[in-house]
């Protein structure tokens, strides 16, 4: 069961999409799981035969079970559907910290867990021999997290709202953040998407998020210290910039599923993706790959007048970055006071991880590019 | 499709269009006057969607400065009767 997200602890299996002896390519979707989030199309990070399945369909296992065995790696099974490459690896160990992958069984044991749709390394009672035994996984049996749910229906609200509370808590205990505002003036911006947008018929057209994810993916490339994860070995920078894009779910709560190499794409394609991404969002689609992927996220309460937000860090990343209306006000330009359209850009990082002169330096950047969206 | 004729139409069909956006959107409920984005969490990717949706539907080209005459039912039904051909019709 793949990590989908650091406030994800469990996931239900609803459905699989392949069968044994069937040939996996990377990035099939190889099941349905249901989290809080909603359905979410799991794709496999691997190439392979399918050997068997192990989780059974409307079973819900924690993060980090092996949902099911590709050939010739039966001595140590693997989440088939898992992972997808860096990010989900970071967000599983963090949530299964401490939980041996591959635990030690008996014959009997491993039989019957697979019998039973049971992963090994949920249980968590070890016999004296250190090895889990056949009475271990009967009783295991019985828990009701091991035994099998009635298949879900839709995602509930209630959850959403608790799982995000976990994560946030998780990041405000774990994360010593910083903040950084700065105010921008707009207009160049603003004036350059005018343009844009005039020459082209409405579904061609560019929201203006779409500049603020390119400015923020192409500052993250260029300073260091805000594209990455924080693991169990510190920071690790990832080379890839994937923005995390907080979208909000209709009747509360958010994801932030990612724009996979944010900073190498044109801003129409950035505009696709985003489209494409909102819609399933809402219409509960998501992929494992674009949900787990994101190695900082952007967040922007649209336009209803709030001039700067506060974000909390979206653990294991170590920065995010807020984007507040643009509104008209008072600007000062060569000694004179005139009306601009603003637009303020807030900072949370890790200060594990950077210092404030690195984060206006990365703020710096980001605003920097806005004023010559041309260059976008 | 043959221009709509009267208000009554425009706003069926406009409120379809809403619906097939926000599909949570009940059309019974809709205040005309009300801003989409306060009577049912519109963003601007959903607005951007509900610009594209009369665009094609009514074969208009919408520039991006009407886009404020947009953001509520009345106002779309007064734009659009403003707009299209057969729209003034009562």
């Amino acid at each position: 069961m793949p990590s989908l997200g650091a406030d994800m602890e469990a996931g239900t299996l609803v459905e699989w999409r392949i069968a044994p002896g069937q040939h996996v390519h990377r990035g099939d979707v190889v099941a349905l799981v249901e989290t809080e989030k909603g359905i979410i199309d799991i794709e496999s990070f691997e190439e392979g035969l399918v050997e068997r399945l192990i989780v059974q369909p409307g079973s819900r296992v924690p993060v980090g079970t092996a949902l099911a065995v590709f050939a010739g790696e039966a001595a140590a099974p693997q989440d088939a559907g898992a992972a997808p490459p860096q990010p989900a690896t970071a967000a599983a160990t963090a949530a299964t910290a401490g939980r041996e992958r591959a635990p030690r069984a008996s014959p009997a044991a491993r039989a019957k867990a697979v019998a039973l749709g049971i992963d090994l390394a949920s249980i968590p009672d070890r016999g004296p021999q250190g090895f889990i035994t056949l009475q271990d996984v009967e009783r295991a049996a019985g828990r009701p997290g091991a035994a099998p749910v009635a298949p879900p229906t839709a995602a509930s609200r209630g959850t959403v709202r608790t799982a995000i509370g976990a994560a946030m808590s998780r990041s405000k205990r774990e994360i010593p953040h910083y903040y950084l505002r700065l105010a921008m003036d707009f207009t160049a911006a603003a004036r350059w998407l005018e343009r844009y947008n005039e020459a082209r018929a409405v579904p061609e057209r560019l929201l203006s998020t779409v500049l603020l994810i390119k400015a923020s993916a192409r500052a993250a490339g260029a300073v260091l210290g805000f594209n990455g994860y924080f693991g169990v070995n510190g920071f690790e920078p990832s080379q890839a910039v994937h923005v995390g894009v907080a979208i909000a779910l209709r009747g509360g709560g958010l994801v932030a599923p990612a724009i996979l190499d944010a900073n190498q794409k044109p801003l129409a394609t950035i505009m696709l993706e985003l489209h494409d991404l909102v819609g399933r969002v809402r219409s509960g689609h998501m992929r494992s790959g674009e949900l787990a992927a994101a190695t900082l996220t952007v967040t922007s309460l649209g336009e209803e007048g709030v001039d700067s937000l506060y974000p909390i860090i979206y653990p294991p990343q170590v920065a995010i970055i807020g984007f507040g209306s643009v509104l008209e006000r008072p600007w000062a330009v060569a000694g004179r006071v005139e009306a601009r359209p603003v637009l303020n850009l807030t900072l949370a990082a890790d200060h594990r991880v950077s210092d404030g002169r690195q984060g206006a330096q990365f703020l710096a950047r980001i605003r920097d590019a806005l004023l010559r969206p041309e260059e976008l | 499709m043959s221009p709509p004729t009267s208000v009554a139409s425009l706003e069926s069909q406009v409120l379809a269009l809403l619906v097939d956006i926000a599909p949570d959107v009940d059309p019974a409920a809709v205040r005309p006057e009300q801003p989409f984005r306060d009577q049912f969490d519109f963003d601007s990717m959903d607005f951007f969607n509900f610009a594209a949706a009369l665009h094609q539907h009514f074969g208009l080209d919408i520039p991006e400065r009407d886009y404020p005459q947009l953001t509520s039912l009345a106002g779309c039904i007064a734009y659009l009767r403003q707009r299209l051909p057969g729209g003034a019709a009562p």
